[in-house]
């Protein structure tokens, strides 16, 4: 690591710099350039109603996020006895209903739309792990509800899991164990994927129409020729 | 009183949960709903007209 002297007389060669930073920064302009990671003009293929479902999910997954961590921060004894606590309660699960909703309705346009197309296979891929994670996300959320559907699922699931050989670790009927994987660990993992999920979508464009493009050969980035991002988003 | 019975669900969700059976089927009567509500808005979607933008009061 070089010492900057704070003097600024020459441009800094930032290409051809070795270091670590210096590759790393370099490669994220070159895979991500601002106008494109933030872009306000979009294909104009893209003022459908289809195309919104994909955002609406992200929306509804901040909701989730949000809610859960007014839960967290106030507790059981609050969200369950107070009437407040019963409205974030509820704003949390009507939230995850959301998610799965637009999420689903999302994954069925991009499945015949065959959003794989032109180097996305990545993009289809996190979506689908994003997808799973957030089925292990919402199934112990109804394990920690602590109530008698919370008892009657995970009574219902043990045999199933330990069947495939995961309840050696993954015991459902362990309440704190379910509690630490739903507000820890598998909020982690369905943030950091389906921020994966974003950045490739950034990366490699909104996948065009069949009757647009080559089928075989959709282009591997949006064309230049859009609609302001606001009008179709 | 009044404003929880107006805030309150179209629908009394406080109580058992009812069944749909056909064949080896069953699903419950609010995921039926769900699925047939997510259908009916995926085909909206591809229906419905996009609304564009009036530039310049064209």
């Amino acid at each position: 690591m070089s010492i900057d002297t704070g003097e600024r007389s020459d441009p800094p060669a930032r290409a051809e710099s070795r270091q670590w930073t210096a590759r790393m920064r370099n490669a994220a302009e070159s895979a991500f350039p601002p106008d494109q990671l933030l872009p306000d003009r979009q294909p104009a293929y893209m003022a459908s109603w289809i195309y919104v479902f994909g955002v609406l999910t992200v929306v509804s997954l901040a909701w989730v996020i949000i809610t859960g961590c007014i839960l967290a921060i106030m507790g059981p004894s609050w969200w369950h006895v107070s009437t407040a606590g019963h409205f974030v309660n509820s704003l949390h699960l009507w939230s995850v209903e959301a998610f799965f909703f637009f999420m689903v309705i999302h994954l069925w346009g991009k499945f015949f739309m065959a959003a794989w197309r032109g180097n996305r296979r990545l993009t289809w891929v996190t979506g689908v792990i994003s997808f799973l994670v957030s089925v292990g996300a919402a199934f112990t959320g109804y394990l920690s509800q602590q109530n008698f559907d919370s008892q009657w699922i995970s009574t219902q699931a043990k045999d199933g899991i330990n069947a495939t050989g995961a309840g050696a670790v993954w015991n459902v009927l362990n309440f704190g164990q379910m509690l630490m994987w739903h507000i820890v660990l598998l909020p982690i993992g369905v943030v950091l994927i389906a921020g994966l999920h974003v950045l490739m979508v950034r990366r490699h464009g909104i996948v065009p129409p069949f009757a647009v493009g080559d089928k075989d050969s959709a282009s591997e980035t949006a064309p230049a020729v859009a609609v302001p991002a606001e009008e179709p988003a | 009183m009044f404003l929880g019975a107006l805030l309150g669900a179209l629908i009394n969700l406080n109580g058992s949960g009812r069944y749909i059976h056909w064949g080896f089927i069953q699903i419950s009567v609010a995921n039926f709903v769900v699925i047939v509500l997510m259908v009916v808005v995926f085909v909206l979607a591809i229906l419905l007209p996009f609304p564009k933008r009036k530039r310049g009061g064209q």
